[in-house]
């Protein structure tokens, strides 16, 4: 470019010199748009800005929420989320100390028998606008659950009640339910047929109390959103930013609001991505973080204190035993039995401390008579043994008249333990038994529909308690029992189950359980996996943190900060 | 040239007639020697060929030379980084411990029983005063500091005095430490902790299922053998990387390659065609292509695939397949269309049609081959953008179906345990990135090379 | 002017008509049961929940009811947050995906603007070299990769200071919003610069910059009049489909940042085949991207003298 009158280097110094004055205008322009931006959010208030994991100055403690809530009603409420948010600020008529224990709760004192429940309310109980919470509150509740058109998922857990069943069912119109309220503060419960643990019952959520009026005047977005909710328990929520955070703060009006030691708790974050929540305790800013197999070794490394616990769920492949189907032949499920490690699966495959290998459908955490139930009635040990499972297999494969075996089907879901233990499993058949296992990986829902279609040969499944009773395990395996997808249907079974649910008498109750546990051995009805469990780790200054298997879990209402501890 | 001009007769005679009428100062060169010489003047784009031939060898030559099975889980070597120290020892198979021998042991306090190796770490302790409530078992990695962090909880209150440790012991220090707990299950302040080292171990039916001792060998306990080589190293499994990423890249290349290769060649037909026809046929086909580039495309992704609804043992490799060729025609369709449409107007078509050629010729002859250029280059770029939405698809647990892996997946298992074992993340995002970075220089190249209108400034 | 901006619109509109079809026909092949949960439920209990989202109905007529609720802006109360409207979803969560789409978008157009020019003025020199190379880094590296490492570096960066510089996580302040829009802006950015560097070098030598030079015109103004106002045309153009590619790539970022954007309730509403929700979504996102590349046009065409809008 000998034509060019300025030289290049000179042209390309002054325009560079430019160019940085451009850049510098930039960044300041950011800075500018970034202050502003601030000025627009503090006006917004929607900050998950946080002071902290603890501070014991506010009394406030910072958590982080696996997912977003769907919605706070609790008459429809399923999922684990909602159960805790919902026990920290709502109460039933009974509720758990931080032992365990079924304490009085709205009710002062209770008396349960055979056919009627009688709960005296006390009257101190108040919702958070100051009005006292009544027994109407709890009958309106209740057959709002039971009401047909509201298709309540846990309706079922009110069977107990009398008519409720038929309610659900259309049968007869809610007004039915055998419930009535002699006065404000008295609550008579007609049973529909004996139950010993009616007062676990009425601890659970679906049993707690809405107000009519209140309900009404939301328009039908109960739950939906912190202002339209009533609370009646140890807090409020003063702000729910959708998505984002949940904050909570000590309810005032609350009968026992002395005891309660924390001032707010901060649900900051919202995210069910392990790394970030790992790094949200790291840094500082929760008081709690659960442990991913692989954030151990960080938390090893930052020697952090670490903590576990079972959370009373049993993992397990279920078959299915529809007719025409492969797995209804018991040779072939006492074949894949054989060969089921999973002492193994839990110490080389999901490596998470906690997770106990387990060979029963009841999980240890159950009462029994005197003692433990497991304890009481060890399970069955089926040890590994390759050579007759082959030899069941080749019994399995004449009975079933096949020239060889066809693949067998694994539905499972897709998170990543399920990725691995499908893994593990598929590759465990076809080097100890020989047999094909395609894995189906199917989304939550579509999941929920292979399996209730029974179309499937094994699903990895999992059974949470609904309550703290033997029976929500044994009849599980009740041939009328939807849930029971893969359709297992014995008449021996069902004769147990039914004497269990109408027995009073737990001795013979806990005989029948361990019967139907032998029979799930002998019968080969799943293939254990294990009880869950989760590792985690608190801030040392939180104390008082109580871990529950049913109910709101982890439980902060007995919670307190030392600041001490440091 | 000067003005004054004067002639002599002999620049007026005849000239003799030439024979040859002219000659080319250079050879001919068609298009496409043309191209390829430009091509190999490119350094860049050249190497970036080269890496692509590597890639192709690797996927489909690698798993020849490197003949692992990518499935088999060598649950002794879990997660573990390239270049460990694979010597073993034979031992006996595991039996359950129930707390025999425990009593027997000479030394006072917590103790180990048996020999501890990477099979099962064997405990037993004499009761600690005060210990009502049971004992609580802890095992770390690190030294016990002053700060008291015993590290993993392996069982939060256990009665007996004894305990069996299996979990996912690898062949390192551990320190173990109990603790009582009192009344209040509350912990005692005094804890007993244990430094043990373990030796890797096998069981020699475990080695003889590997293939590590010969068959008819007669193995002793306490042989050593060597366990399986994997050069780099193995994932959550313990399944050998390098054989993973080779079928991975099975995957990732065929859904990069042949879905850009399907929908490109969709677009040029449906541009073509819209360009040549023209008119109102046009209009309503371009009008479509539109509706179709304003679906959101990942959301799109994302419906389609659970649309399909896998089922079972099925990879999920044509359903993206098909949900990438139904989103991704448009944009060439496109292109193709104008260049057809401005080729249409140049004067050798005009030329050609005057001299009687028919339709298909015209295609055939003069649109196809000049519009081929761009053709190559938007597929080249195809590719990188093909790979990338496997891998985001992967990534987000929307893609290829277990134990299909594919370099998205592997990142997806990997990216868990970035802090740990980074080598589980690290390989297959340094592949993605090497084969995004290879087919988009290449593009740059081939663009160059082949077409002087799209050639960038460099 | 009018006419093409009305013609414009038209188009767009009917475009969003075939985006929700679309979505719809995607949404009513897909296998599964959004009503079906964790408990099962009798049979009575799924009708009674299947008539409350009007899923009795034949296909073609809940088509109708479906178009017509779109029609006028209802998108229905979601599956699984059972008293809650999509639209405030889309109000709440919205806004949080286009806060961070447009810092990514501003991140990513500067920078490309500012390295593009920087690469092309030192053209082969160590700047230019550096700079492409993270260019050729940032086109190359998947974006979850790179948020995880942006994610990464803040946990090394607070530890370095000992407090709590930029949060990991979450969303509120700009303290927030800085690394995961920068994370997210910058394959968009690595794009733009190569784009504007070759821009600028086509422009370098072109014949009005030569006529400024012998003008004698100041090298600033030649550099900054001439030069980075025409190179930078080409960048407008495909801000556009960047605002298409950043919206959706914000996936990945809102999920490894816990930020409460769409984009992670999208993933979430497809997990749990959330009907409404889902058709929510996309023919709200894709209504906006329409939109947006419409706008996009127009202002082009504002721009650049030469375009003519027709």
């Amino acid at each position: 470019m000998a034509d060019v009158i300025i030289d290049e280097s000179s042209f390309v110094r002054s325009a560079g010199r430019q160019l940085l004055v451009y850049g510098i205008v930039t960044v300041l322009g950011f800075a500018l748009l970034m202050w502003l931006l601030d000025a627009l959010a503090s006006l917004v208030g929607s900050s998950s800005e946080t002071t902290g994991a603890v501070d014991a100055a506010t009394g406030t403690i910072t958590l982080y929420l696996d997912e977003e809530p769907p919605q706070l009603d609790s008459t429809l409420a399923t999922d684990q989320v909602s159960g805790r948010i919902i026990g920290h600020v709502m109460e039933g008529l009974l509720r758990k100390d931080e032992l365990g224990n079924i304490v009085g709760g709205v009710a002062e004192s209770w008396t349960i028998d055979a056919d009627k429940a009688v709960f005296n309310l006390r009257a101190a109980a108040r919702w958070s606008d100051g009005k006292p919470v009544t027994a109407h509150d709890f009958i309106f509740a209740w057959q709002r659950t039971l009401d047909p058109a509201t298709a309540s998922e846990y309706a079922f857990i009110l069977y107990y009640i009398k008519n409720a069943e038929a309610i659900n069912r259309g049968e007869m119109p809610p007004t039915a339910l055998g419930v009535s309220a002699p006065d404000e503060r008295t609550l008579v419960v007609e049973l529909e047929r004996p139950v010993l643990f009616f007062d676990k019952l009425v601890s659970f959520p679906t049993y707690y109390p809405v107000r009519e009026d209140f309900f009404k005047a939301t328009n039908g977005r109960y739950g939906a959103d912190a202002d339209t909710l009533l609370y009646n328990g140890p807090f409020v929520i003063s702000s729910w930013v959708h998505g984002a955070s949940l904050r909570m703060d000590r309810n005032e009006s609350y009968w026992r609001r002395d005891e309660i030691r924390l001032n707010t708790i901060n649900w900051a974050y919202i995210t069910s991505d392990a790394n970030a929540q790992l790094n949200f305790f790291k840094d500082g800013k929760v008081a709690y973080a659960g442990m991913a197999p692989e954030s151990l070794s960080v938390a090893l490394e930052n020697r952090w204190h670490l903590r576990q616990f079972q959370d009373g769920g049993v993992f397990f492949i279920e078959f299915n035993h529809r007719p025409n189907r492969l797995t209804r032949n018991l040779h072939l499920r006492r074949a894949l039995l054989l060969v089921n490690n999973s002492s193994e699966l839990v110490n080389k495959v999901t490596k998470l401390p906690g997770y106990l290998p387990t060979n029963s459908l009841f999980p240890a955490f159950l009462d029994g008579l005197h003692d433990k139930f497991r304890r009481e009635h060890p399970a069955k040990d089926v040890p590994i043994d390759v050579d007759q499972a082959r030899r069941e297999l080749e019994l399995a494969r004449k009975e079933l008249g096949l020239e060889k075996w066809p693949p067998l089907s694994l539905l499972t879901g897709d998170n990543p333990i399920a990725n691995l233990q499908s893994e593990y499993y598929q590759s465990v058949f076809k080097d100890k038994l020989g047999l094909d296992v395609r894995i189906d990986r199917q989304i939550f829902k579509q999941r929920l529909q292979k399996m209730t279609s029974g179309d499937f040969d094994m699903v990895m499944a999992g059974w949470g308690p609904d309550y703290e009773d033997l029976l929500t395990f044994g009849d599980f395996f009740a041939s009328w029992n939807l849930n029971n997808r893969g359709r297992y249907d014995n008449p021996e079974y069902d004769a147990l189950v039914r004497k269990a649910q109408a027995s009073l008498d737990q001795a013979e109750r806990v005989e029948l359980f361990a019967r139907m546990q032998d029979i799930i051995v002998d019968d080969a009805v799943i293939l254990p996996n294990y009880e869950k469990g989760a590792s985690f780790v608190t801030d040392p200054r939180l104390k008082g943190l109580v871990r529950r298997v049913v109910g709101a879990d982890p439980d902060y209402t007995y919670a307190w900060i030392e600041e001490s501890a440091q | 040239m000067t003005n004054d001009i004067r002639l002599s007769s002999r620049d007026l005679e005849h000239i003799a007639q030439e024979r040859v009428v002219e000659t080319l100062s250079r050879p001919s060169l068609s298009y496409w020697q043309d191209a390829w010489i430009r091509l190999k003047g490119n350094r860049r784009a050249l190497i970036s060929l080269y890496i692509v031939i590597a890639l192709l060898a690797f996927t489909l030559i690698g798993p020849l030379l490197w003949s692992v099975d990518p499935s088999v889980q060598d649950l002794d070597q879990i997660s573990q980084p390239p270049g460990v120290d694979r010597r073993a020892t034979l031992v006996a198979p595991h039996v359950p411990w129930h707390g025999g021998e425990a009593e027997t042991a000479a030394v006072d306090g917590l103790r180990i029983v048996g020999a501890a190796n990477s099979q099962a770490v064997r405990l037993a302790w004499d009761p600690i005063p005060g210990a009502v409530r049971g004992y609580r078992i802890y095992r770390n990695i690190f030294p016990i500091g002053p700060e008291k962090a015993y590290g993993l909880p392996l069982v939060m209150s256990i009665a007996g005095t004894w305990y069996e440790d299996l979990l996912d012991l690898k062949p390192r220090d551990y320190y173990y430490t109990v603790v009582g707990l009192d009344e209040h299950g509350v912990e005692l302040p005094d804890a007993e902790t244990i430094e043990v080292t373990l030796p890797r171990v096998i069981t020699i039916d475990e080695a003889r299922g590997r293939g590590l001792i010969a068959a008819d060998a007669t193995p002793q306990l306490g042989d050593p053998v060597t366990l399986a080589l994997h050069p780099l190293g193995t994932d959550a499994l313990g399944r050998d990387l390098l054989a993973r990423l080779m079928h991975g890249a099975r995957v990732s290349l065929f859904i990069g390659i042949v879905a850009p290769f399907l929908y490109v060649m969709i677009g040029v037909a449906y541009g073509a065609m819209a360009g040549f026809i023209g008119g109102r046929t046009d209009a309503v086909l371009m009008r479509f292509a539109d509706f179709v580039v304003a679906l959101p495309f990942l959301l799109f992704m994302i419906l389609f695939k659970v649309m399909f609804g896998l089922g079972a043992g099925e990879s999920g490799i044509v359903p993206m397949l098909i949900a990438m060729v139904i989103l991704s025609w448009p944009a060439t369709s496109r292109l193709v269309r104008g260049q057809i449409l401005s080729i249409r107007e140049e004067g050798y078509i005009g030329a050609s049609r005057l001299l009687g050629a028919a339709t298909p010729y015209l295609v055939m002859r003069h649109m196809i081959p000049n519009t081929m250029g761009v053709i190559l280059v938007t597929l080249t770029f195809a590719v990188p953008s093909a790979i990338f939405t496997e891998a985001f698809l992967s990534f987000i647990g929307m893609g290829v179906a277990p134990p299909t892996p594919s370099w998205g997946s592997m990142c997806n298992e990997g990216i868990k345990t970035m802090l740990t074992t980074p080598h589980e993340l690290l390989f297959p995002a340094i592949l993605i990135s090497i084969t995004v970075l290879a087919f988009n220089l290449l593009g740059d190249g081939l663009r160059d090379a082949l077409d002087a209108r799209m050639r960038s400034r460099e | 002017m009018f006419r093409y901006t009305l013609k414009r619109l038209v188009q767009g509109l009917i475009t969003v008509w075939f985006i929700a079809t679309a979505t719809f026909g995607a949404m009513h092949l897909v296998p599964g049961d959004p009503l079906s949960g964790e408990k099962a439920a009798s049979a009575e209990i799924q009708a009674n929940l299947r008539a409350k989202y009007g899923l009795d109905k034949p296909v073609l007529q809940q088509y109708f009811v479906y178009l017509g609720n779109i029609a006028r802006g209802d998108f229905g109360i979601s599956f699984t947050q059972k008293n809650r409207e999509v639209n405030d979803i889309i109000r709440e969560h919205f806004p949080v995906s286009a806060t961070m789409g447009l810092l990514a978008i501003l991140f990513a157009g500067a920078g490309g603007v500012l390295w593009g020019a920087l690469t092309a003025l030192f053209r082969n020199r160590l700047p230019d070299v550096i700079i492409m190379f993270l260019v050729i880094l940032g086109i190359s590296v998947p974006s979850f990769v790179m948020a995880a490492l942006g994610q990464l570096s803040l946990v090394k960066l607070n530890a370095f200071f000992g407090a709590t510089v930029l949060p990991v996580g979450g969303w509120g302040t700009v303290r927030h919003m800085l690394v995961p829009s920068l994370v997210l802006g910058l394959g968009t950015m690595a794009y733009l610069t190569r784009l504007m560097r070759s821009s600028m070098l086509e422009i370098v030598n072109a014949d009005f910059i030569r006529t400024a030079k012998a003008k004698g015109l100041p090298a600033a103004r030649i550099f900054s009049k001439h030069q980075l106002r025409n190179a930078s045309l080409p960048v407008v153009t495909v801000l556009g489909p960047a605002i298409a590619a950043i919206t959706t790539g914000g996936f990945v970022v809102e999920l490894v940042f816990a930020i409460p954007g769409l984009g992670r309730y999208f993933v979430q509403a497809v997990q749990q085949l959330d009907y409404t929700v889902i058709m929510g979504t996309t023919v709200f996102y894709g209504a906006f991207l329409v939109f947006m590349v419409i706008a996009v046009d127009l202002v082009y065409g504002l721009i650049d003298p030469r375009v003519r809008l027709q």
